[in-house]
């Protein structure tokens, strides 16, 4: 099993949502998040004082899925995110140990 | 009592009412714009006044302010009027008879008690012990704001005996620009310059967390200032409709003349911009509105809003932490409006002074000498009193709270509360004491 985290704009999340839907994928939990890489930050003015605000609001995504899936689900995430421009985010890959599903007690690929 | 008329009195009622919403209106104006660590002791820093000031105004503050037995001075009232029990069945008597009763006109001028030492808080933003702040509040408005109150708007009896100073020498000063303005930013510049710095200012970004309320806060002064200026007509008349409508014209142009700056300065007319420039002409506006024409108010608040959106910055030239620009909006912005009215003042106005601008010569030269000794003498007498009460404070009981504390946030050290719970399932549990003394809510839920 693998975990499929993504960080993108939060105004791409009904986009790749919908994309994952549409390839199977029925949940995950969706995080706001704040950070910045090489898009940097941007600058807010209050009564003439300049400030660089280096944070910027972003979305994170994490998906359980079976190892065979993987290079699907990057690549759904990576076209529905796309825009072209700085900023766009990232996906990132790693293995799980053990899942288990708190009502029902399911275990590891039957409860992905 | 003496003849009353009801629309008189109907209008000065509503007018208090609307002076006294100014109050929770500048809470939340300055609420919005410190971090929501601090957006409750911000809030509540404003509605303490409320809670202080009018039962001192009951007990010694109308009478110390607006006495006018034999024995006001021109530097204070009396003490005739202590506990408000002999107002009860008379007239307002301040420098001529007003057919509404005494009680209206107490009622009225302890609104403008109220907010004037409110307004001092935002220079102290996020860094104030709570019950320091209560003892300065109510030393401070018995030490500066009666006798100012006194001097600007106190013009004694039917004859005149017992004026304040200011009042009887002619300076025209028709709602508080010295007197509430000028009285409160040279009080926030005192405070801001005893207590110091918050930490990591200016390094730190210390951005408005909230320009909605700001907004929200600005507006509901807007409409409560319309009391404040068009009420001290102390009547329903020519003299406040000339009021309200200089109140409302500045007001706008002076929102217009902070936006224009911001465009050509910072590139971008911001909301918080567009917030502090409307205050910035109702606070200019204040002294003038009896004396400028509606023509004259558009220039003196496209200016007024103008000039203040650069005063707002010299905090960072001096390196005071003016929190919220006190001494930027207030001071300068009352200042300007006090000594405008030696420009702009108009014989067909109210007021009928004449100012510079409109050939007042000789006379609108005195009357703009006397305009700027006002300010002088209002702005520095309260920055004295204030840095004197501030350091005494400091000294004794402490002034600020505890680094640990401010870094903290003083929402959560001062008042043990939280402004925004915005995650479920973030409550917290009910200590044991709460929940041995009732644990009906658990039982039901278990069951």
């Amino acid at each position: 099993m693998k975990l499929v985290t993504a960080v993108i704009k939060p105004h791409k999340l009904e986009d790749v949502r919908a994309a994952l839907e549409t390839f199977g994928v029925t949940g995950m939990p969706v995080t706001e998040a704040s950070g910045y890489g090489r898009q940097k930050g941007h600058t807010e003015v209050y009564r003439g004082a300049e400030y660089d605000i280096s944070l910027i609001p972003k979305v994170r995504l994490e998906i359980v899925i079976q190892d065979d899936e993987v290079a699907d689900i990057v690549g759904v995430i990576t076209k529905s995110a796309h825009t072209g421009r700085i900023g766009d985010g990232k996906v990132w890959v790693s293995p799980i140990e053990s899942v288990l599903r708190i009502r029902t007690g399911d275990k590891d690929t039957d409860a992905v | 009592m003496p003849h009353l008329d009801t629309g008189d009195t109907a209008w000065v009622l509503c007018s208090s009412a609307l002076v006294l919403l100014m109050t929770p209106g500048l809470a939340f104006f300055y609420g919005g714009m410190v971090r929501s660590k601090s957006v409750l002791n911000m809030l509540m820093m404003s509605i303490l006044t409320i809670g202080i000031v009018t039962p001192l105004w009951v007990l010694y503050g109308f009478s110390l302010s607006f006495g006018t037995s034999s024995h006001a001075s021109w530097i204070i009232g009396d003490f005739s009027q202590l506990g408000l029990s002999n107002t009860l069945n008379l007239g307002a008597i301040n420098g001529g008879d007003y057919p509404i009763p005494l009680l209206v006109f107490a009622a009225f001028q302890l609104m403008f008690a109220v907010i004037t030492p409110a307004l001092i808080s935002g220079a102290i933003a996020d860094r104030v012990k709570f019950s320091a702040w209560a003892v300065f509040v109510a030393l401070w408005v018995a030490i500066c704001y009666f006798p100012v109150a006194h001097w600007v708007f106190g013009f004694g009896d039917a004859n005149g005996n017992g004026a304040g100073f200011l009042a009887h020498w002619g300076v025209i000063d028709f709602a508080g620009g010295t007197a509430v303005h000028v009285d409160a930013g040279a009080a926030g510049l005192a405070l801001a310059i005893v207590l110091g710095k918050r930490i990591g200012w200016p390094r730190d970004p210390m951005r408005p967390h909230n320009v909605p309320f700001v907004m929200l806060g600005a507006a509901l002064l807007w409409f409560g200032w319309f009391g404040f200026n068009a009420g001290s007509a102390l009547g329903a008349n020519g003299l406040a409709a000339m009021a309200f409508m200089n109140t409302q014209v500045a007001t706008a142009t002076a929102m217009l003349g902070w936006l224009i700056v911001e465009k050509f300065r910072d590139g971008h007319a911001t909301t918080l911009g567009a917030a502090s420039g409307a205050v910035t002409g109702l606070v200019a506006i204040t002294p003038s509105c009896s004396a400028v024409t509606p023509m004259g108010a558009i220039f003196l608040g496209l200016i007024a809003g103008a000039i203040c959106a650069y005063t707002v910055g010299l905090k960072y030239k001096f390196g005071f932490d003016d929190s919220l620009d006190v001494v930027g909006v207030h001071l300068v912005g009352g200042a300007f409006g006090s000594v405008a009215i030696g420009f702009l003042a108009a014989p067909s106005s109210a007021a009928g002074a004449t100012g510079l601008l409109y050939g007042g010569g000789q006379v609108g030269l005195q009357l703009l000498g006397k305009q700027t000794t006002a300010v002088l003498v209002v702005g520095t007498f309260s920055f004295v009193v204030a840095f004197i009460i501030g350091k005494l404070i400091d000294m004794t009981m402490g002034f600020r709270i505890s680094e640990e504390d401010e870094l903290t946030g003083i929402d959560q050290t001062e008042h043990a509360e939280t402004g925004y719970e915005l995650h479920q399932g973030f409550g917290g549990t009910r200590t044991s004491t709460a929940a041995a003394t009732d644990t009906s809510d658990m039982e039901s839920v278990d069951a």
